[in-house]
C-alpha cells in the first residue's frame, strides 16, 4: 500500500513523463493505466471471494456424494455376489446340464461385477481432481487474501508405480487385452 | 498345472478380491489368501509359501508395481509367477511391468477365460 506522499510523488512523475510523450505514447500509457486498474479490481474481487464456501462446503459435499456412490455400488455388487454364491452351492444338487448352465451364468455375473472396481477407480480420479481444484483455488486466493492461504505442501517423492498409477483409461488411450498380449509377446 | 498351489490375490477393492477368489474356485484353486495392498502382500509372501501372485496395480501404501519389484529383488521370491490384473492399460504401464519382471498382464475388465489362460501360461513356465 502506497503512503499519501508516495502517491503524490508518483502522480508528479507521471505528469512530468506525460508532458514529454507523443500522442501514441500517451495512449499506450493510458491503456497501461487502465489495465493496472483492472488487475487491481480483479485482485480485490479474488480476495473477497468466499473461498471457505468452496473448500468447507461445496467440495467436501461433492466428494461425500461420490463416496456414497462408491459405497452403494459396492453394497449392490456384494449383494449380487451373495446370490451367486448361493446359486453355486445349489449346483451339486442339479442335473448336470442345469448345473453347467448355472456355472456359466454365475461366471458371467462375476465378470460383470468387476464394474464396481472400474467405476470406483474412475470416481476416485474425479475426487482427486476436485481436491486439486480446491487446493488451487485456495492458493490463488491466498496470494491476494493471505488469511485464506494454506500452508505450502511439499509432495513426497513418488515411486514409479505411483507415478504410473492413473486408473482406467478412456478411448484411444486404453489398450485392449489383445494389444497388451501382442506388446508382451514382442519382448519374447 | 498344480491347483493345490497357494495363491495370493492382492487388491484394495474387497469386491474384486471376492470376484477373483470365486473365479479361482471355479478353476479349482482353493488355497487362496488375500491382501489389500502391496505391503501386506509382501509380508504374507515372506512369511508363507506361495506359488502364484495375482495383483492389482493401483493401491496404497504400496502399488502392485512396487510389490513386483520387491518380489523380484527377494532371493527367495524372485522366481514367483506374478500376474498383474489392473485397469492401467497404457503402453508405458505394460512396458514398466514387463521391465520389472511381470509374468503376465491382464487388463480390467477381464473375463474368466482370460484369467484361466494366463494362469495356465505362467504356471507352465514356473
Amino acid at each position: 500500500m502506497l503512503e499519501p506522499m508516495q502517491k503524490v510523488d508518483r502522480a508528479q512523475i507521471a505528469l512530468n513523463v506525460m508532458s514529454g510523450l507523443n500522442k501514441t505514447e500517451a495512449t499506450l500509457l493510458q491503456e497501461l493505466e487502465a489495465l493496472g486498474r483492472m488487475v487491481a479490481a480483479a485482485k480485490e474481487e479474488i480476495a473477497a471471494m468466499r473461498v471457505e464456501n468452496v473448500d468447507a462446503t461445496h467440495l467436501p459435499a461433492a466428494t461425500d456424494e461420490l463416496d456414497e456412490v462408491v459405497k452403494s455400488t459396492a453394497d449392490a455388487a456384494n449383494e449380487i455376489l451373495d446370490v451367486c454364491e448361493t446359486l453355486e452351492n445349489l449346483q451339486p444338487g442339479l442335473a448336470p446340464e442345469a448345473a453347467d448352465i448355472v456355472a456359466v451364468c454365475v461366471t458371467r455375473i462375476y465378470e460383470a461385477c468387476a464394474f464396481q472396481d472400474i467405476t470406483g477407480q474412475r470416481i476416485g480420479k474425479v475426487v482427486n481432481a476436485l481436491k486439486q481444484i480446491e487446493q488451487r483455488v485456495r492458493e490463488t486466493t491466498g496470494r491476494f487474501a493471505p488469511s485464506a492461504a494454506l500452508p505450502a505442501r511439499t509432495a513426497p517423492p513418488r515411486t514409479e508405480g505411483e507415478r504410473l498409477a492413473n486408473g482406467p483409461q478412456a478411448g484411444a488411450a486404453a489398450s485392449s487385452q489383445a494389444e497388451i498380449d501382442a506388446l508382451l509377446a514382442s519382448f519374447d | 498345472m498344480d491347483k493345490s498351489t497357494n495363491v495370493l490375490i492382492v487388491d484394495d477393492y474387497k469386491t474384486m478380491l471376492r470376484i477373483i477368489r470365486n473365479l479361482l474356485k471355479q478353476l479349482d484353486f482353493n488355497n487362496v489368501e488375500e491382501a489389500t495392498d502391496g505391503q501386506e502382500a509382501l509380508s504374507k509372501l515372506r512369511a508363507g509359501n506361495f506359488g502364484l501372485v495375482i495383483s492389482d496395480w493401483n493401491m496404497e501404501p504400496m502399488t502392485g508395481l512396487d510389490l513386483l519389484k520387491e518380489v523380484r529383488a527377494d532371493a527367495r521370491l524372485k522366481a514367483l509367477p506374478f500376474i498383474m490384473i489392473t485397469a492401467e492399460s497404457k503402453t508405458e504401464n505394460v512396458v514398466a511391468a514387463r521391465a520389472a519382471g511381470v509374468s503376465n498382464y491382464i487388463v480390467k475388465p477381464f473375463n474368466a477365460e482370460t484369467l484361466r489362460e494366463k494362469i495356465e501360461k505362467v504356471m507352465a513356465h514356473a
